[in-house]
């Protein structure tokens, strides 16, 4: 992992040539579009420019949520098996309140944003006080937990219960289907806002001490970091990202189901981090991206028996790329350059 | 100089199952003092250290810092009392780098903490704080490395600086140069006795080497089997023939 100590002048080279490998990829995800429609000969809002852009928007509302899990697993250290009661939870509230109370765009987002802050405090102040294993066991009994209210028959007036909620019906200037390219840059916006604040955040005073704790947690808390107060920060910001990131599956889908709430989407943010690489943020966005083009590739060559083809990509990824995709890359980066000037490590 | 107690245990004990690592001790060290815990492996020093920093919740007894109990408190509260600590087994930040591993002790005292918004990089006096340390424990020219990738003369020194970095009144080292190569002892013991003479700070110190603890304390304590044997000026303990026959002989061939 390369630690950026300080502002020297070679990590600020650095971060320089990071900056501008991101823009020019921000810059080709913001002409796919038209460069879509070029090489198809479609036009940007219509047949397979349309369709490659709806995989797309899946992926950066994914990239979102695996970024949220990874401030928890990568940056804090702490396994969480219960991500998905944030992310079902943002469905969720969205959902009805656009199909029961008809809400604003704009209150909806206060609305999820308080919903799964509120949630996280709860949920964090109790799982918080064990860890480990017992940790992932706490979280996973309060996603479940969720999951199976979902499912309730007793609430299926609000819930729709097992069947879910359906043709949610969202303001018609950011309808999926109709405006397909305006939902292509909300969505792109969305991710691109999303990873700019938790860049600030993981390079803040706070982050540091967050990472401190995944370090060291013995070590942070003799330093006089109260460290629970720090999980619970990390916990809650983690929460609120994946509860946003569910608000946008619903708009994008137009439905909520029970699935979004299962220990499956918890196990596809852990993978997605995984396979992008632990501890940074471009790496969970980019497994979420892999992950999405992956699945419809394999699905469509291999039809339903797709993830056991997965399955063995997956163990191909961790066993030759272990820190995932771009802890992978900095390190041989780090390793590389090291070699080239010797100067780094002997001065 | 002052003759207040700053540190104070009473009767403290802490037993695993049957064995009673630390079985009722009653210690009293001096602001301002350097005072130095011996005792054969296994006496209890450690776990009392464990105690004191509070990573131990005591069976019996209390701790008193200036006075005020204190028995119980989590070590991040006693942190912030002015208790710090090293630990025997190095125990640092092993993916962050030398000098990261040092500013993060120093931004734990300061205001900064709960800054979310901020970049980190910007807090420029935690920084040029702790390259100083790093010089004060010549660790210069090494800010950027990975403590993991240190040696472990290196590693012990960092130890060191996280402890210095992070500013405390009174300094718990739990033999800080455990493991060191014998040449390397001298330098971490030069700047354990500077810390000593140039500020007011008290320190409790456990250390196998006898040349080092006859030379460099004030006071001695000397446990036994979670006890205390003895107490007093490296001229009684050395003049102690209950600590002469259990100890010293043995020491004396220990060390050489
Ligand atoms: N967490 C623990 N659980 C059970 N027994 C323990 C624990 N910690 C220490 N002990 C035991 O308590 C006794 C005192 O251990 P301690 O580490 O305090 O000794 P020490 O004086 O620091 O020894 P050394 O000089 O080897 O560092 C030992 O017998 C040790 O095995
Ligand atoms: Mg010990």
């Amino acid at each position: 992992m390369v630690e950026p100590g300080t502002l020297d002048v070679r990590a600020k080279q650095a971060t320089r040539r990071w900056n501008l490998q991101g823009l020019m990829v921000v810059l080709f995800l913001a002409l796919f579009p038209f460069l879509a429609s070029l090489v198809t000969g479609e036009p940007p809002d219509a047949g397979r420019p349309k369709f490659w852009q709806g995989l797309l928007i899946q992926a950066y509302i994914f990239a979102v949520y695996a970024l949220s899990y990874d401030i928890l697993m990568g940056y804090t250290g702490i396994l969480s098996f219960g991500h998905a009661m944030f992310f079902g939870t943002g469905v969720y509230a969205t959902a009805m309140l656009l199909k029961h109370a008809e809400w604003g765009l704009g209150q909806i987002f206060l609305a999820v944003l308080l919903i799964t802050f509120v949630q996280g405090v709860l949920f964090g102040l109790v799982s918080l006080r064990v860890k480990g294993v017992y940790f992932a066991m706490v979280t996973l009994a309060f996603a479940e937990a969720f999951y199976i209210l979902s499912e309730a028959t007793d609430f299926r007036r609000w819930t729709g219960a097992e069947d879910g909620l359906h043709g949610i019906p969202v303001p018609d200037f950011i309808n999926p289907t109709d405006q397909r390219l305006r939902f292509y840059y909300l969505a792109l916006g969305f991710a691109l806002i999303v990873y700019l604040i938790a860049r600030r955040v993981v390079n803040s005073p706070t982050g540091r001490v967050i990472v401190a704790i995944r370090e060291n947690e013995t070590r942070a808390a003799t330093l006089g970091y109260n460290t629970f107060a720090y999980k619970l920060i990390a916990f809650v910001f983690s929460g609120v990202l994946a509860g946003l990131a569910g608000m946008v599956h619903a708009l994008w889908n137009l439905n909520a189901s029970p699935a979004v709430l299962s220990v499956n989407t918890t196990i596809n943010a852990l993978l997605m981090t995984i396979i992008g690489g632990a501890g940074t943020l471009v790496g969970p966005m980019l497994g979420a991206g892999v992950l999405q083009l992956l699945g419809y590739v394999l699905s469509r060559t291999f039809g339903p028996r797709w993830p056991l083809v997965f399955g063995v990509v997956f163990i191909l990824i961790v066993l030759f790329l272990p820190y995932g995709i771009v802890g992978t890359w900095n390190r041989w980066r780090a390793h590389s350059s090291t070699k080239d000037k010797p100067s780094l490590s002997s001065k | 100089m002052t003759q207040e107690i700053i540190l104070e245990t009473r009767d403290l004990a802490k037993h695993f199952g049957g064995l009673k690592a630390v079985g009722g001790v009653n210690l009293r060290v001096r602001a301002g003092s350097l005072h130095a815990i011996i005792g054969p492996n296994g006496a209890g020093k450690t776990t009392l250290f464990n105690l004191i920093s509070g990573h131990l919740k005591p069976t019996r007894g209390q701790v008193f810092l200036r006075g005020q109990d204190v028995t119980g408190l989590p070590p991040h509260r006693l942190a912030h009392m002015g208790l710090g600590r090293s630990f025997q087994i190095t125990n640092i930040f092993p993916n962050l780098t030398v000098l990261e591993n040092v500013r993060l002790a120093v931004q734990a005292r300061g205001p900064d903490n709960f800054k979310l918004w901020h970049d980190y990089r910007r807090f420029s006096r935690y920084i040029s704080r702790a390259r100083e340390v790093i010089e004060y424990v010549s660790l210069k020219g090494k800010e950027h490395l990975l403590a993991s990738a240190l040696s472990h003369g290196d590693k012990r020194k960092l130890e060191l600086a996280i402890l210095l970095a992070s500013d405390p009144d009174i300094l718990l080292l739990d033999e800080p140069t455990a493991g060191m190569a014998s040449e390397d002892v001298p330098e971490l013991m030069r700047i354990v006795e500077h810390i000593r003479q140039t500020t007011g700070k008290t320190i409790l110190l456990v250390e196998h080497n006898m040349d080092v603890v006859m030379r460099v304390s004030e006071r001695i304590t000397v446990m036994h089997r979670g006890r205390v044997l003895a107490e007093g000026t490296p001229q009684e303990i050395a003049a102690n023939e209950a600590v002469q026959e259990a100890y010293l002989g043995s020491w004396g061939t220990r060390t050489g």
